[in-house]
């Protein structure tokens, strides 16, 4: 039996070849047209998506909770509304792990916050090299709610967990020949990547004058929220000194030296001319490059008024009585 | 015949919507908030970043038709110039209107005293007249010599955004030195051009001159 033929369409609905050809060429060139748009899209999501200077988008991946730690209830805390844990540990300045705010989350990871010591040298009664673990129980972990102004003209609520910077230096018992206290983060490449680079000079050191570092205000901090600090907040210790820029707040403390002279900050050494040794929170000082009047609290939307000495005025203005509050940035 | 249509009719259509597709993005995610703890830093970098890249392509045309004598280059030299305000307005907006929010006394010594303000709205301003420019009808109004002057200050606009990016950043410089290097690249591919056009129509000179001498 024959196969039943196919049956030939009628003339009149046999696609004309010329038109035939111009179909196929417009789906090749909406094809085209798809992929061009889908490579510049890519491309450029790609482009603004990479490299320091530009700040990422937020991630979602907060680590799970560190077991709480034993706390009483700190003086001097702001009733502020305290910023998220998320975004406190998503939006950090920690150059040792990258210069955008999320590489700290990411690379901090690597970070090996114990067995850690801390050396304790310089004009000092009792030079020691401390664990860190025995060093947490020295004092008693004070729950302390500050505000934290970065140069960069953002600001946080953080509910910090420390002692007071002063039991600690009274407990070293320091000579009367020191005049300021100098702080040195690790220097480990292996474990912070970005110091294999020369932005800024390694290992991070910071300092303060010795009435500053005794200031009640002033804390070794080994926590916040309630938990031991995460390693891109600065773990294990780190300085919170609130009425300065958060870049004072030295982190991941491996040394502490009593000195006689104002001690090199690395800030400083990278920018004499926009980040000073004091770097006193001061609205009417501007960073050369931009206004320090304002700042934008993380999570809202308005900008804000900035305070002087970051609304810590009443506390520490006299530590600076009679100096040139413009010198003092 | 049918008039000859130029080839890659795909390529406008495409560029188009591919460069829409960033902005998309931001819409996108700060609708559902997920722009990062400073969104509007967030969003002010990556408008910036996006206008320096078109402004960089679209200088990039030029110097690519030099190296490989396509022409497509220069037939999406307009909308990525045109990409480039969008961004750029953008940006400019998201600053005055969404981080300032319309603080005339920041703005105000923003452009009187902080020269990085100050480069970058003036790499602003240098796009304005370009923009305005842009049709084929403003080419044969102003002349094409006059219009091609008036356009150089693309490469003023290029040069004020990078420095505008390199003051921006607070340490890190290796992206817009990246950016920089560039730019540089760019210019180095035109002046090469410029220079061995000159030396051809200057060994066409004597020739020429020879024939005169022959002639009389």
């Amino acid at each position: 039996m024959s196969k039943p033929e196919t049956p030939e369409p009628p003339s009149g609905e046999i696609t004309p070849e010329p038109l035939f050809w111009r179909r196929r060429e417009f789906l090749r060139n909406a094809g085209l047209g798809v992929l061009t748009a889908a490579a510049t899209g890519t491309g450029l999501v790609w482009l603004t998506q990479g490299g320091p200077g530009l700040a990422r988008g937020g991630g979602k991946d907060t680590p799970a909770p560190e077991p709480a730690l034993p706390k009483v209830l700190g003086r001097y805390s702001t009733d502020e509304k305290a910023t998220s844990y998320e975004d406190i540990t998503h939006y950090n300045n920690f150059y040792e792990f990258g210069t955008d705010k999320l590489d700290p989350a990411a690379n901090a990871g690597r970070l090996r916050t114990r067995p850690w010591t801390v050396a304790v040298d310089g004009l000092v009664k009792k030079p020691l090299t401390i664990d860190i673990e025995e060093l947490v129980k020295w004092f008693p972990l004070e729950e302390r709610i500050y505000r934290m102004r970065c140069v960069e003209a953002w600001s946080m609520v953080i509910p910090w967990l420390g002692f007071p910077l002063g039991d600690f230096i009274k407990r070293v018992e320091p000579l009367g020949s020191a005049k300021y206290v100098a702080f040195q983060t690790l220097l480990d490449p292996q474990q912070m990547p970005e110091q294999r680079t020369h932005i800024l000079e390694w290992p991070y050191v910071e300092g303060l004058r010795m009435d500053e570092a005794t200031h009640p205000l002033t804390l070794l901090v080994a926590g916040l929220y309630g938990k031991t600090l995460p390693n891109q907040d600065g773990a294990p210790l780190r300085l919170v000194v609130p009425w300065k820029y958060g870049f004072k707040g030295i982190k991941s403390i491996v040394k502490i030296s009593f000195v006689e002279k104002q001690p090199p900050t690395t800030w400083s050494i990278a920018g004499p001319r926009e980040y000073g040794f004091f770097a006193n929170v001061n609205p009417d000082v501007p960073h050369p490059r931009w206004s320090q009047a304002t700042e934008r609290r993380v999570g809202e939307f308005a900008r804000r008024k900035t305070l002087p000495f970051n609304g810590y005025g009443d506390e520490v203005a006299k530590l600076y009585a009679g100096l040139d509050p413009k010198t003092l940035y | 015949m049918a008039p000859r249509r130029p080839p890659f009719p795909w390529l406008k259509p495409g560029l188009l919507v591919g460069g829409l597709i960033p902005f998309a993005v931001l819409v996108w995610r700060a609708a559902r908030g997920t722009l990062g703890a400073d969104a509007i830093a967030f969003g002010l970098n990556q408008l910036g970043y996006l206008a320096l890249v078109f402004l960089m392509a679209s200088l990039a045309c030029t110097p690519l038709k030099t190296l490989t004598g396509w022409t497509w280059p220069i037939r999406i030299r307009r909308m990525l110039g045109l990409f480039a305000f969008f961004y750029a307005s953008l940006h400019l907006l998201t600053y005055v209107g969404i981080d300032q929010q319309l603080d005339w006394a920041v703005l105000w010594g923003d452009v009187t005293q902080r020269k990085f303000m100050i480069i970058g709205f003036l790499a602003f301003l240098c796009l304005v007249p370009l923009v305005w420019t842009s049709t084929d009808a403003s080419v044969r109004r102003l002349g094409f010599a006059r219009w091609k002057k008036l356009h150089r200050l693309a490469y003023l606009a290029g040069v004020l955004a990078v420095v505008h990016f390199i003051w921006r950043v607070k340490l890190d410089l290796r992206v817009p030195l990246t950016w920089a290097a560039i730019l540089g690249a760019l210019f180095l591919v035109r002046i090469a051009d410029e220079i061995r056009t000159r030396r051809r129509k200057r060994a066409r000179q004597p020739v020429a001159a020879r024939s005169v001498d022959l002639a009389g």
